[in-house]
């Protein structure tokens, strides 16, 4: 017990709670509630933090100035359409893979990123910080155009993200509890036709048959899990394992880990042999962009394969959807050599 | 009564729950006839009636024609469980019900009642659910389904801004108990069971007070 409680106090949930034993009580409640909606519980040696919310921002001793940028980092997590036609050019919102507002574990929380960067990433080869992995999503993710480095919604979006991982440590030691989309075990074998099946079943009630999801009055209620308003083939979500784990943990919505592990990971088979825009990395040549990022990335999707049922190569195409650009300019490598 | 002719003119197939209804045309001026079936306890201009704690009438001004038309469906078939209801139904073949269903749907919605004497702390409680729901108890928000404003997503997820507190009550009530479960795959009735009667109260006098129209 006394590993769990210092956890707990390095972990930062100390700061908004009187006292050790409240404290104490307050992460069970929280891992109960997680259990008892199919989710493990954490390993000894995990690291939970529960992130702050809004309220407590409203109570939190911090200027009020501060404040202000915050929300507008939450203002512009839970609607990002608000840029759309200058940095997102589908439905999405940040919001709409990162539920619970960027604080639901196995739903990939946000907060990590603020502790765990700059770090090396194996997508593009070197080390990044907060700013230029939120940049990445919205190169792949919102099929757009990355904010600004340093400007006004760079600034919001990445104070939204530091405060909810209030009194964490930086780069800490523990693997962190519910972090990512953890996937579960791939099936030995994988059927398109059962997922689509499954797909009408349980996700085309929302996200509808031909997958372009539901816009009202111009906001996004169900996005689009494929075609043109969805994101593109750079996408963390087209690699199979983060589709099933983000299915299996979160969908359909209110009713995680409902799906069988096997249906989880037909649904994502089917889902991610869907067409979408190009990945913004593309050369000019499908194949060539494979060999190029097969082995840090495209692996695990279905980018450049053949679709068995109708012989369609996956991603031959030069289509950007809504972007009228291919790649942004601010993508670059880095090295210190 | 004059004799409505039946033109069954099939224009999609709207999928429900893993069954599908044919979707029948209807017609707003012969549903203001049928209509007069409903205007005792809906009122002429559809806005339903909230008593305060004794039961409520829906507000059916305003309402998606699909939803509505397959809430009558259900009741019909036993699939909406509703004794009110059941007798006023039974007179309705599936033309009748497109027809009332496109009547009401083109009516201006009416404002919600029942939420007019509620405490600063229960509205806010209500807001919160209704925007950003409680995800520490796995809660989601009303609008990630119901849409912006819950003014209605779609033809399957109804507006719920501007309903009558009592209604809603009710109906979150019925889905925790299990008494009412018409739903597209349990996704209403999940969240409900997971709410205190608490929270449901808050949630629908919240609804209650906000705008069912966008304008």
């Amino acid at each position: 017990m006394m590993r769990k409680l210092l956890t707990v106090a390095l972990s930062g949930t100390f700061a908004f709670s009187a006292n050790l034993a409240a404290n104490e009580d307050t992460t069970q409640a929280y891992i109960d509630q997680l259990t008892s909606m199919g989710f493990p519980a954490p390993k000894e040696s995990q690291l939970v933090h529960i992130p702050p919310t809004m309220a407590d921002l409203e109570e939190a001793d911090i200027h009020p100035e501060l404040k202000k940028v915050i929300r507008k980092g939450y203002d512009l997590f839970t609607n990002t359409q608000q840029l759309r036609g200058e940095n997102v050019f589908n439905n999405m919102n940040c919001s709409s893979c990162h539920l619970g507002e960027g604080r639901m574990p196995f739903s990939a929380p946000i907060w990590p990123a603020a502790v765990t960067l700059p770090g090396y990433r194996g997508k593009n080869g070197h080390v990044n910080n907060l700013e230029e992995r939120i940049a990445g999503c919205f190169t792949y993710s919102m099929n757009g155009k990355p904010l600004e480095y340093g400007s006004d919604n760079m600034l919001a979006l990445s104070a939204y993200h530091q405060w909810l991982a209030t009194g964490v440590e930086m780069y800490p030691k523990q693997p962190i509890y519910g972090r990512g989309f953890p996937a579960p075990e791939r099936p030995a074998e994988l059927s398109y036709a059962n997922g689509e099946k499954l797909y009408e079943e349980n996700c085309a009630v929302c996200h509808q048959e031909d997958g372009s999801g539901l816009r009202v009055d111009g906001h996004t209620v169900f996005p689009a899990p494929w075609g043109d308003m969805s994101n593109n083939w750079g996408a963390g979500i087209v690699r199979l394992f983060t589709a099933a784990g983000f299915i299996k943990n979160n969908m359909p919505l209110g009713q995680p880990n409902s799906l069988s592990d096997q249906e989880a990971w037909d649904i994502a088979f089917y889902m991610d042999s869907q067409e979408r825009p190009q990945d913004p990395r593309y050369t000019g040549d499908v194949k060539e962009t494979l060999e190029q990022f097969g082995p840090t990335f495209h692996k695990h999707s279905m980018y450049g394969q053949v679709r068995e049922h109708d012989g369609k190569v996956l991603a031959d195409h030069d289509n950007t959807g809504e972007k009228p650009f291919l790649k942004p300019d601010t993508i670059r490598s880095r090295n210190f050599d | 009564m004059r004799k409505i002719p039946i033109t069954l003119a099939a224009f999609g197939l709207a999928a429900y729950a893993g069954f599908a209804l044919a979707a029948t045309e209807g017609d707003a001026e012969r549903g203001k006839e049928v209509a007069n079936l409903c205007i005792a306890c809906h009122q002429a201009d559809g806005s339903g009636m909230h008593i305060e704690g004794g039961e409520s009438w829906p507000r059916l001004a305003g309402l998606n024609a699909t939803y509505f038309a397959k809430q009558i469906h259900d009741i019909k078939t036993g699939t909406r469980v509703n004794a009110t209801m059941t007798p006023f139904v039974n007179m309705l073949d599936d033309q009748k019900i497109a027809d009332v269903a496109a009547y009401y749907s083109q009516l201006e919605p009416t404002a919600g009642q029942g939420g007019a004497n509620a405490d600063e702390a229960t509205l806010k409680r209500g807001q919160q659910l209704a925007e950003r729901g409680d995800w520490s108890q796995y809660i989601v928000s009303c609008k990630s389904c119901h849409g912006p404003g819950n003014r209605g997503a779609g033809d399957v997820f109804p507006g719920i801004a501007g309903q009558h507190a009592g209604y809603i009550e009710a109906q979150l009530k019925a889905w925790k108990e299990g008494t009412r479960k018409n739903d597209p795959q349990d996704l209403m009735g999940s969240i409900a069971r997971r709410m205190s009667d608490e929270d449901i109260h808050a949630v629908a006098v919240w609804l209650a007070n906000q705008s069912a129209s966008s304008k």
